[in-house]
C-alpha cells in the first residue's frame, strides 16, 4: 500500500527523524495561511502516489503566501501526469506547503527487503536526489549496503560504516547513525516494503533533514496495522483495481484491449505473454484465485466487461481446486447480464473441463473454445476482426 | 525415481481439521501418500475421517507416528509459527502452502532455519509430488502427472500444472515436481532444487519455470552453467508485465532491471538452457532437448 509524502513524513517524525516544518492544504486559502507561517518563501508540493512530480510541475518554490495560493489553486482539483502515472494522471486533492531548506548536499537512504540475503538491507548513497535505479546501473560503487540480521537487529557499527562511507563530517556521524536507526525502526515496526528518504539533505546550517520521503507498506501485513489502513487514499487508485480489491481478486489494469481471466498468477502472466505473441496487448492481469467460487468468477468477469478498453476476452482456466464447470457458470452468469457482446475465447483444462465447455457451448454467448495456448493466441488474433 | 519425497515419506498435515487442510489431506491420501498424522491445537486425541490420529502439538505427533514430512495449511497470520514448530520438532522437510505470510515473518523464519537441519519448501506454493512413488505433498491435481525421468521446478502453481500436462501429453513422465513458491522469501531456491536433480540418478532432464521479480533465475543460470550437465528447458513469464506492479505473487514485481523477464531469459540462454519460445511449447522443447 502506498501513502502520501505528508503521511510518510508524519510517521518519520513520530520516530524522531527530522523533517521540514510543513502543513497540508486542500484549498488555496489554507495554502496561503500555511505559507504565511513558513515565512516569505515556501515549497508547494502536490500530494500524489507517484514519483516524477518535480518534472511534471507538481513541486514549486513560491515567494509569497499569495503565490502559494495561486500555485495550490492550479494543482488542486486537477490531475497530475508524471512518467509514473500513465496518460490519465492522478487527482491532486491535497498539497503540502513546506519551509524551504538551504541545501549543502543531498544523500539517498532507504530500507528494503533483499530476497538474495533473505533480510532487510539499508542502502545509502552520496548520489542523493537522483533516480537510485540509474545510480545502481551507472555507478554501482556509489551505493553502500548494510545487511541486517533480524535476530540481533541493526548494529551501531553498521550505522557508523554507512555514515563514514557517505563522507559526512565528524560531528554528524552520531546524528546520522541515529537517523538510520530510526528509519530502520519505522521499517520494522510498520512492516514496510520500502522506507526511503530521497533526498536526505545536509543543510547549510549543518542539519540533516528528510526533504522527501516514501513509505510503502506490505499488503500482506496490513491486517495487523489498523492505524495504517486509515492512511489509504482510494482516490489515487485505478477504479477497476479498487473494485477488484473489494472482491479479493488480484487485478492490474494494463493498456491493451484483450481482457483476460486466469486462475493462478504464473498462468495469468503466461497468458498475457501469449496474447502479446499474437500481436495483441492484454488489457489487464487477473488472477481469480485457486479456490474461487462461481460468484467470484462472475465478479471477475463483470470487471472485464466493465472496462471500456476491452474489445475481446481470453479465459484460461486450469481446473484443480477451481472446477471448470463452476468457472463456466460464473462466466455465463456475468456475460448474460451484459448489454454489449465482445468476442470470448475460452481455454479450459483439468477438473470437469468437459462439463465446463458444454455449459459454455450451450449458452448463447458464441464462445470460441480452444484447446491450448497457441490456439488461444490464434483465436484472439482472429477476434480482432 | 525422485528427490525429497518418495515411498518412505510419512506425512503430517498441520491444520488438518480446517476446510482447506481437510480437503487436500484427503486427496493426498487418495493419490497414495502415507498420511500418518494431523495436528490441530485443541483437537488432539480425535481421529480425522476415522483414519488419521490428530495431535495437539507437532512434538507429540512425531513421537507417536515418526512423521518426517509436514504439510502446512494454516492461515497466514499463524503460518510462520507453524513452520517454526515443525522445524523445532526436527521434521526434515516442511512444505508450506499458505499464501500471504508477512515478509518480515518469513525473514525471521528463514534465519531460524539456518541453524536447523529442516528444509522448507514454499511458502505460497503448490507443494511437491513424486509420481513414481505415488507421493503427493500438496494441492496439485494428481491425475495430470505420470511417472518418468524429468524433474520440474517452478515458482508458480497452475503454470506448473500447464507444464506437467504438456509433458504428460507427449509421454514424458516426471521424477519429481517442486513448486518453490511465489513469495520474495522462500525456503528452497531454484539452485537448491537444481542441485538435487543434478545429483539424482533417476532424473535425466529438468524443466525450470521462472517469472519476473528478484534475481533467483540469474543465480540459477550461473549454477546451470557451472554445475548442471543435464538438459534444462526453461520458460520465464511476465514479459508483458509493467514495472512496479505486483502480478499476483508477492515476489512477482519488477523493481529493477534484473527483475525483468528479458534479463532472466538472456542469463539462462547464455548458461546453455533451452528456452521455450512460448508457454505453449514447454513440452515440445523438452521433447527436442531429450531427442525423443
Amino acid at each position: 500500500m502506498k501513502i502520501h509524502e505528508y503521511q510518510a513524513k508524519a510517521v518519520l517524525a513520530e520516530f524522531g527523524i527530522p523533517v521540514p516544518k510543513s502543513g497540508v492544504a486542500s484549498t488555496p486559502d489554507e495554502a496561503s495561511a500555511i505559507a504565511a507561517e513558513m515565512g516569505e518563501r515556501s515549497v508547494v508540493k502536490a500530494q500524489v502516489h507517484a514519483g516524477g512530480r518535480g518534472l511534471a510541475g507538481g513541486v514549486k518554490v513560491v515567494g509569497s503566501p499569495a503565490e502559494a495560493a495561486s500555485v495550490a489553486g492550479d494543482l488542486l482539483g486537477n490531475k497530475l501526469v508524471t512518467h509514473q502515472t500513465g496518460p490519465d494522471g492522478v487527482p491532486v486533492t491535497r498539497v503540502l506547503i513546506e519551509e524551504t531548506a538551504q541545501i549543502a548536499k543531498e544523500y539517498y537512504l532507504a530500507v528494503v527487503i533483499d530476497s538474495g540475503s533473505r533480510g532487510p538491507v539499508i542502502m545509502a548513497s552520496e548520489a542523493g536526489g537522483m533516480d537510485i535505479e540509474e545510480v545502481a546501473a551507472t555507478t554501482p560503487e556509489k551505493i553502500l549496503r548494510a545487511n541486517i540480521d533480524v535476530v540481533i537487529g541493526l548494529q551501531p557499527f553498521q550505522c557508523r560504516h554507512l555514515a563514514y562511507g557517505l563522507g559526512l563530517p565528524g560531528e554528524l556521524i552520531r546524528p546520522a547513525a541515529a537517523l538510520i536507526t530510526n528509519l530502520y525502526r519505522v521499517f520494522e515496526a510498520k512492516d514496510c516494503s520500502l522506507a526511503e528518504i530521497n533526498p536526505l539533505v545536509l543543510t547549510e546550517e549543518g542539519q540533516l533533514l528528510a526533504l522527501d520521503a516514501k513509505l510503502d507498506f506490505e499488503d500482506d501485513a496490513l491486517a495487523r496495522h489498523p492505524e495504517l489502513q486509515e492512511l489509504r487514499d482510494t482516490d489515487q487508485e485505478d477504479p477497476l483495481e479498487l473494485e477488484a480489491s473489494k472482491f479479493d481478486i488480484s487485478y492490474v489494469k494494463l493498456d491493451g484491449d484483450v481482457g483476460c481471466m486466469v486462475n493462478g498468477a504464473g498462468l495469468a502472466m503466461a497468458t498475457m505473454d501469449s496474447i502479446t505473441m499474437a500481436e495483441a496487448m492484454p488489457a489487464n492481469f487477473l488472477d481469480v484465485g485457486g479456490g474461487a467460487t462461481e460468484e467470484q468468477v462472475a465478479q471477475a468477469f463483470r470487471l472485464l466487461l466493465s472496462d471500456p478498453q476491452v474489445k475481446r476476452i481470453l479465459v484460461n482456466v486450469f481446473g484443480g481446486i477451481l472446477r471448470c464447470d463452476v468457472a463456466a457458470r460464473g462466466i455465463v452468469a456475468a456475460a448474460e447480464e451484459a448489454e454489449d457482446r465482445v468476442p470470448i475465447v475460452v481455454r479450459m483444462l483439468g477438473t470437469n473441463a468437459d462439463e465446463g465447455k458444454e455449459i459454455l457451448a450451450q449458452s448463447n454467448l458464441g464462445v470460441t473454445l480452444v484447446n491450448d495456448l497457441n490456439e488461444a493466441a490464434a483465436a484472439i488474433r482472429q477476434a480482432a476482426g | 525415481m525422485s528427490i525429497l519425497v518418495d515411498e518412505n515419506t510419512r506425512l503430517l498435515v498441520q491444520g488438518i481439521t480446517g476446510r482447506e487442510g481437510s480437503f487436500h489431506a484427503l486427496r493426498c491420501m487418495e493419490y497414495g501418500t502415507n498420511l500418518v498424522a494431523g495436528v490441530t491445537p485443541g483437537r488432539g486425541g480425535t481421529m480425522w475421517e476415522d483414519k488419521v490420529p490428530v495431535f495437539n502439538t507437532i512434538g507429540q505427533a512425531v513421537d507417536e507416528t515418526e512423521a518426517n514430512v509436514a504439510l502446512i495449511f494454516v492461515p497466514a497470520a499463524f503460518a510462520a509459527d507453524a513452520i517454526l514448530e515443525s522445524a523445532d520438532a526436527g521434521i526434515p522437510l516442511i512444505a508450506c502452502i499458505t499464501e500471504g505470510i508477512p515478509v518480515m515473518d518469513m525473514v525471521r523464519v528463514s534465519k531460524f532455519l539456518e541453524s536447523r537441519p529442516s528444509r522448507l519448501i514454499g511458502p505460497n506454493c503448490p507443494g511437491l509430488i513424486s509420481p513414481g512413488s505415488n507421493c503427493k505433498i500438496g494441492i496439485m491435481p494428481g491425475n495430470i502427472h505420470t511417472p518418468g525421468r524429468v524433474g520440474v521446478v517452478s515458482r508458480s502453481g497452475t503454470l506448473t500444472y500447464e507444464a506437467v500436462n504438456q509433458l504428460t501429453a507427449l509421454g514424458i513422465g516426471q521424477s519429481t515436481c517442486v513448486g518453490i513458491g511465489g513469495d520474495p522469501i522462500v525456503g528452497t531456491s531454484f539452485v537448491d532444487v537444481l542441485e538435487l536433480f543434478q545429483n539424482d540418478s533417476d532424473t535425466d532432464a529438468i524443466v525450470m519455470i521462472g517469472e519476473i521479480g528478484g534475481s533467483k533465475e540469474q543465480e540459477a543460470a550461473e549454477y546451470i552453467r557451472d554445475h548442471v550437465t543435464k538438459p534444462v528447458v526453461s520458460l520465464i513469464v511476465g514479459v508483458t508485465a509493467p514495472p512496479g506492479k505486483r502480478m499476483g505473487h508477492a515476489g512477482a514485481i519488477i523493481t529493477g532491471s534484473a527483475a525483468r523477464a528479458e534479463e532472466k531469459v538472456r542469463a539462462l540462454r547464455e548458461a546453455g538452457a533451452h528456452i521455450a519460445p512460448s508457454p505453449a511449447e514447454i513440452g515440445i522443447t523438452m521433447k527436442a532437448a531429450l531427442g525423443v
